[in-house]
């Protein structure tokens, strides 16, 4: 499957960049004030119209569909991931810095754990907005994949075939989606009892 | 460490906070030590800028002038020999860790081989009455349990100064009751020194050797209670004998006075 193939990798890269410069930008308020008025100029643009003009630098290979995925699903994981850094707790900073937690320790032990409720949330986003685009990437320019299949068939009034293909973009959509659950309950198990003894 | 030498030495701490247009001076002029192996409570009316005191000496703040010293050496950051115990445990235990995890973070950042962590978790967990909860996560335990598991997290570190910021401030008053008497005997038993911030005056003289009381804001020392209730002393005996009501007294007076003037000033 070329489509799921290129879905996940642009969502692992989009995971990757937007975590790494989230957490960048969440840490850093000069590096993020600089850098706040680009970040929503590009977010402002809607993916799908990048197509064209990454048709023109990257080609109708798989280089071009990845990029398109990863344009769109980076920002909710980006910005959740940055609100999230900045939101930590002051107690809880001040216990680390008493008792020499401080580097990477604080990193890994600290401001990604306490983060990640927020960027769970922004990949479980960026997974939905990930699945539309690797589609709508393959219509544009069809030569291959779900997306390209799906309009071949709807011109060639192969009508039944098309349904076919819409009906596998819904199990595939559906599987990631019990995927992401799995993932969530491995990461987020403290999360999720903290939340319902809160409920109680 | 001699004798003449003391562990902690605040000396002319002064703290301003300075905003766009508003100064505020929360802390005057302090200056107090505490010797090895003591036991003192600062107690002081509220907005007395004692939670500033404490993030002096903690090194979480620098002092606008003046210095803290502990164990000899000037503080400009969290000085590696102290433990905190926050007021705000929910907040100050990482709720995607277990109790045991809580407890041993420190002990990994300070570099405590793996054996050693091992066992200095089990004692601290045994100290606190908690020997059985390492595997459960701290937001499943009560206030007061968790509470224990910042202590425990304390007192597994050796710190020679173990500074702690109204850690009773926010659970009922029997577990507080039992929360203070194993504070006493962790400090007896472990030979810890302990600076205990605190806004209630009977707690202070029923914990401490010494009591430091603070004036409003800005802050100086108004009052230096040396407490020589002997010990062991007794949650129900030793807060009804005649020597702890004079001494709570004492310290009452100098509060409400500090309260009054404090209102003079401002009139």
């Amino acid at each position: 499957m070329p489509s799921v193939l290129r879905l996940l990798v642009g969502y692992a890269l989009s995971c990757v960049v937007g975590v790494l410069l989230g957490v960048l930008l969440g840490l850093n308020r000069r590096v993020r004030q600089a850098a706040e008025p680009v970040l929503e100029f590009l977010r402002a643009i809607p993916s799908p119209v990048l197509v064209p003009v990454l048709l023109l630098i990257a080609g109708f290979g798989s280089v071009m569909k990845v990029t398109v995925i990863v344009t769109g699903a980076v920002w909710p994981i980006l910005l959740n991931t940055v609100e999230g850094v900045k939101g930590v707790d002051s107690v809880l900073d001040d216990t680390c810095a008493t008792y020499g937690i401080t580097g990477r320790r604080r990193l890994t032990q600290f401001i990604i754990p306490s983060a990640m409720p927020q960027i769970v949330a922004g990949m479980r986003t960026g997974l939905s907005i990930g699945i539309i685009l690797m589609v709508i990437s393959e219509m544009f320019a069809a030569t291959s994949g779900l997306g390209a299949a799906i309009i071949l068939f709807q011109r060639s009034f192969a009508i039944p075939d098309m349904w076919s293909g819409v009906l596998v973009l819904g199990v595939i959509g559906f599987l990631l989606a019990m995927l992401f659950r799995v993932f969530e309950r491995a990461v987020l198990g403290w999360y999720e009892g903290l939340k319902g003894l809160e409920r109680q | 460490m001699t004798s003449e030498q003391p562990l902690v030495e605040v000396s002319h701490l002064n703290k301003v906070y300075e905003s766009k247009g508003r100064r505020v001076e929360a802390i005057g002029d302090l200056t107090f030590t505490v010797g090895t192996g003591d036991f003192v409570c600062i107690v002081g009316p509220s907005g007395a800028g004692k939670t500033t005191l404490l993030k002096c000496l903690a090194g979480l703040l620098s002092p606008t002038s003046g210095s803290v010293a502990v164990g000899g050496s000037r503080v400009t950051g969290p000085p590696e020999s102290m433990a905190v115990v926050f007021q705000e445990y929910g907040r100050s235990l990482f709720p995607w860790k277990t109790v045991a995890g809580n407890v041993e973070l420190p002990l990994r950042a300070r570099g405590v081989p793996a054996q050693e962590r091992a066992a200095r978790v089990a004692d601290a967990l045994q100290a606190v009455g908690l020997a059985d909860a390492g595997d459960a996560y701290p937001w499943q335990l009560s206030g007061g349990m968790q509470q224990r598991v910042a202590i425990a997290r304390a007192v597994a570190y050796q710190p020679d100064v173990l500074l702690m910021d109204e850690p009773f401030a926010a659970v009922d008053a029997q577990t507080r009751a039992d929360l203070e008497d194993l504070v006493r005997r962790l400090w007896s038993e472990r030979g810890l020194t302990v600076i205990f911030v605190t806004h209630d005056i009977e707690e202070a003289v029923y914990l401490a050797q010494r009591v430091v009381v603070l004036s409003s804001s800005p802050t100086y020392v108004l009052d230096d209670v040396p407490v020589g209730i002997p010990e062991p002393r007794d949650q129900v005996a030793t807060r009804v004998t005649a020597q702890f009501g004079e001494l709570r007294t004492r310290a009452y007076a100098g509060i409400q006075q500090a309260k009054a003037n404090a209102a003079k000033a401002t009139a």
